[in-house]
């Protein structure tokens, strides 16, 4: 009790001198000189493009944004595990099925982790990886439409926050729970966690071809919390890190109860030798059931199945699966440098940050040095497989990412700042303040064997004064510094989409070559396509309506259509008949209980009207696409149930 | 001068575009208000234009703007061409292009009578570009209501194949 009292005492010391240390040196860099040569440093004139793309998590709203380096500049807000009325994702019927996961639909998710895939250690631009924490669930985002396409569920997990990060060639994606749960969910008391519950860390395959998902097997750990992980890469390349706490396994007041042992682990698990496990039968099938939802680009449709098992290992009956390595103190963050050598592990509650050397690791296990085990894993020694400690850096590190050049950049949460230290001698080279609390750093190709070393994001927890105000609630931030140089400069403060948990950034030229255009029509497999106007048509099939729609500059085919009846179920598909870059068309029908839909060049998107009263109700285009966007419009007649108006449809007939 | 030139040239496009506004076809009188009925009413017959519409215009050597420089018909149709350019017609064009009536935009009936072949490739493959500077497309975005010729991305043999479709109507 004493002991912590005094770390309390220490850590507000620290706090107040540090924070006044930081208003001086904010005051001192509000140069006028300073402040135009970093306006020119993110100054994309108007008409040119950014040089780095940079895609942020939402956080708890549950996207995924894409804006441009330098110039924080916002370009597009994708919907992952949420429902997006701007583009009827999770509301067309179309995807929908997205959505679905073994607790049935759910439109919204805290989605944290962005990890672009990479080729031979480096960032290839194909797919963003990004998890969802709630509700456990990876997502993929092919960065040639920039739409989610496939989104598995995780089983036995919970609190799905060591995800989603992606090893040296995208073997594969791995998921890692925060949340030990009881394996398989029963009914039991919270009082017996210590030693039942289990932490499943996952691995999904990523097919080289077509980047399809499929979970391959789960490491059932001891009842820890998993908290971030990384892959190894180079020399550790086959070997995957996954900070713990919780080693206490507490089940209630975590705060107190989790933060007892002076040391916990960076779990090291070679997935290599998981992979020879698997292949010669070590492993258990166990039932589960979780979703796999597919999106195809040539249906335009999204596909829901429910899986019914996976393959688990158990650690303590796979010898050289799994290794323990003590770090002090709640270790968050868990960072792996360039080269695949040093294992940042970022304690949170710890003073120092400790770094772990995968060759000392390495010839630790191979001369056997044990120092004990736990749940059958065995642990390793400290100080056999220490490669250094940064002295006091800050307060409360949470996240590290790499230059290329030798450098780290640490955030520290407390003394709101971000800490430039040097690889090998562990010494501070540079501090800079954020406004205000970071949570991560991003380096473009920072979680990489070739990092981009020329800006650094930091993420913002916390804005207060920086921004206008906008009631209790004001902007989520970012923060841009210039790396190039020995010292950090701060360049550039921008409002991000909330919350802007962590990112991943890469060249533009990786992405912008292979972004699509437009869907070609002669493509489009959709079930209810129209792909000319002569499959336009209104089918009935009993109190089911099938309207097969077409739309292009600037009028609907039908746009007159009558003998539709009340309490009929009304499916407008319609299909976009452009094949120009950026003609999209939009469609809102008056009293439809969801969203426009808004269909690309060649796309068929499908939204459910339910006429409730009679009358003759107008739809139209909602996405101004010519001069004559005003008169991109059509009418529905609805008539009484008994009615025997004959189905009609017309377009430009008297 | 050059100055003088640029003053020039802005009153010459002055009166072209005062000229387009007076080429538009002047209704007998204003009908708004009268109740439409189910019942077809016969329709006023339009008066013969006074000026020709650019629609109907005739310009053999205008060649258009775009990738087409010179197109060579042979004497004899190509009917196999025919059949996959009628087919091309349908899928992209036909939303706003009645074959042999005036919809969204014109009919392409008879239409080499009136353009040259290269003109109607370039309008296929460069409606933009087209509309912006060739002065007879200007002239027929205005006469079709601003509805602009959208561009569906057909290669320049599907384009040549459209053109050969076009040779039958």
């Amino acid at each position: 009790m004493k002991k912590s009292l005094n770390l309390f005492f220490y850590l507000i010391t620290t706090t107040l001198l540090m924070t006044s240390c930081n208003n001086a040196n904010s005051t001192s860099h509000k140069s006028g000189a300073l402040n135009s040569s970093a306006a020119e440093k993110v100054y994309v004139a108007p008409g040119e493009h950014d040089e780095f793309y940079a895609f942020i998590s939402g956080g708890f709203s549950g996207q995924l944004s894409v804006y441009g380096l330098p110039s924080g500049r916002l370009f597009k807000v994708i919907p992952v595990f949420s429902q997006d009325p701007e583009k009827a994702w999770g509301y067309n019927e179309e995807t929908k099925p997205m959505l679905n996961t073994s607790h049935g639909f759910i439109p919204w998710d805290d989605a944290h982790h962005p990890d672009i895939s990479q080729t031979a250690g480096e960032i290839d631009g194909r797919y963003v990886f990004i998890n969802a924490n709630n509700t456990p669930r990876i997502a993929k985002i092919d960065l040639t439409t920039f739409e989610t396409t496939e989104i598995i569920e995780i089983p036995n997990s919970a609190g799905n926050h060591s995800s989603s990060f992606v090893t040296e060639n995208s073997e594969y994606v791995v998921a890692g729970t925060r949340f030990s749960v009881p394996v398989p969910q029963k009914d039991m008391s919270i009082k017996e966690y210590k030693g039942n519950f289990k932490g499943a860390l996952s691995f999904i395959s990523i097919a080289p071809e077509d980047g399809a998902m499929d979970l391959e097997f789960q490491i059932l750990m001891p009842g820890f919390n998993y908290d971030l992980s990384h892959p190894g890469r180079g020399k550790s390349h086959g070997w995957f890190f996954f900070t713990t706490y919780n080693t206490e396994e507490a089940n209630t007041l975590l705060e107190v109860n989790a933060s007892q042992n002076d040391k916990d682990f960076i779990a090291a698990v070679n997935w290599k030798k998981a992979e020879e496990y698997i292949k010669a039968g070590k492993f258990k099938t166990v039932p589960a059931n979780y979703a796999h939802n597919v999106y195809d680009e040539h249906t335009h449709t999204a596909t829901s199945t429910m899986k019914k098992e996976v393959k688990v290992l158990d650690p303590a009956e796979c010898p050289g699966l799994v290794y323990l390595l003590p770090t002090p103190k709640s270790p968050h963050g868990c960072d792996v440098d360039p080269s695949g050598e040093y294992i940042v592990g970022n304690g949170k509650l710890s003073a120092n940050l400790t770094v772990h050397s995968f060759t000392k690791m390495l010839s630790a296990i191979e001369n056997n040095k044990i120092d004990g085990e736990a749940y059958g894993i065995p642990i390793l020694k400290f100080e056999d497989i220490l490669a250094g400690v940064v002295e006091q850096p800050g307060l409360g590190p949470l996240h590290t990412e790499f230059d290329g050049k030798g450098n780290a950049y640490t955030t520290f949460f407390i003394s709101s700042e971000v800490v430039k230290w040097k690889l090998k001698t562990w010494e501070v080279i540079d501090r800079k303040p954020t406004y205000y609390s970071v949570g991560h750093i991003m380096i473009p190709g920072g979680n990489s064997a070739k990092p981009f070393g020329k800006y650094a994001l930091a993420m913002n927890k916390i804005t207060k004064d920086r921004y206008l105000p906008t009631g209790p609630e004001v902007t989520q931030s970012a923060q841009l510094y210039d790396i190039t140089g020995e010292k950090m400069e701060l360049l550039l403060d921008f409002p991000t989409i909330g919350e802007p948990h962590y990112a991943a950034g890469c060249p533009a030229d990786l992405i912008k070559p292979r972004s699509k255009k437009i869907y070609k029509l002669e493509d489009n497999n959709h079930k209810y396509a129209a792909k000319s106007d002569a499959d336009t048509r209104v089918v009935r099939e009993g109190n089911e309506v099938h309207v097969y729609m077409t739309m292009i500059r600037s009028h609907f085919s039908p746009d007159n259509i009558e003998g539709i009846k009340v309490g009929d179920n009304v499916y407008f598909h319609v299909t976009n008949l452009e094949q120009d870059y950026d003609v999209p068309h939009g469609i809102s029908m008056i009293g439809a209980n969801t969203s426009e839909l808004l269909i690309m060049p060649g796309q068929t998107e499908t939204f459910v009207w339910h006429p409730k009263q009679i009358g003759v109700w107008p739809f139209y285009c909602t996405d101004f696409c010519s001069a004559l966007h005003q008169e991109m419009q059509g009418y529905v007649r609805v008539s009484p149930k008994d009615s025997d108006i004959v189905l009609n449809w017309s377009l430009g007939e008297d | 001068m050059k100055t003088f030139g640029k003053i020039i040239l802005f009153l010459n496009i002055l009166l072209l575009i005062s000229c387009g506004g007076n080429q538009k076809e002047k209704k007998e009188q204003i009908t708004i208000g009268k109740k439409s009925t189910s019942v077809q009413s016969e329709s006023p017959k339009p008066k013969a234009p006074t000026k020709t519409l650019p629609s109907k215009k005739i310009d053999l050597k205008n060649k258009g703007i775009g990738p087409i420089k010179s197109v060579k018909l042979l004497a004899e149709i190509d009917q196999s061409m025919v059949s996959k350019g009628q087919d091309i017609f349908k899928k992209m064009c036909m939303a706003c292009h009645k074959p042999t009536k005036k919809f969204i935009g014109p009919a392409p009936t008879g239409i080499l009578k009136r353009r040259s072949p290269e003109w109607v490739m370039n309008m296929i493959l460069n409606p933009t570009e087209m509309v912006a500077k060739d002065p007879l497309a200007k002239e027929l975005l205005i006469e079709f209501n601003g509805s602009p010729m959208a561009n569906q991305n057909l290669t320049e043999e599907d384009a040549r194949a459209v053109l050969e479709y076009f040779r039958t109507l």
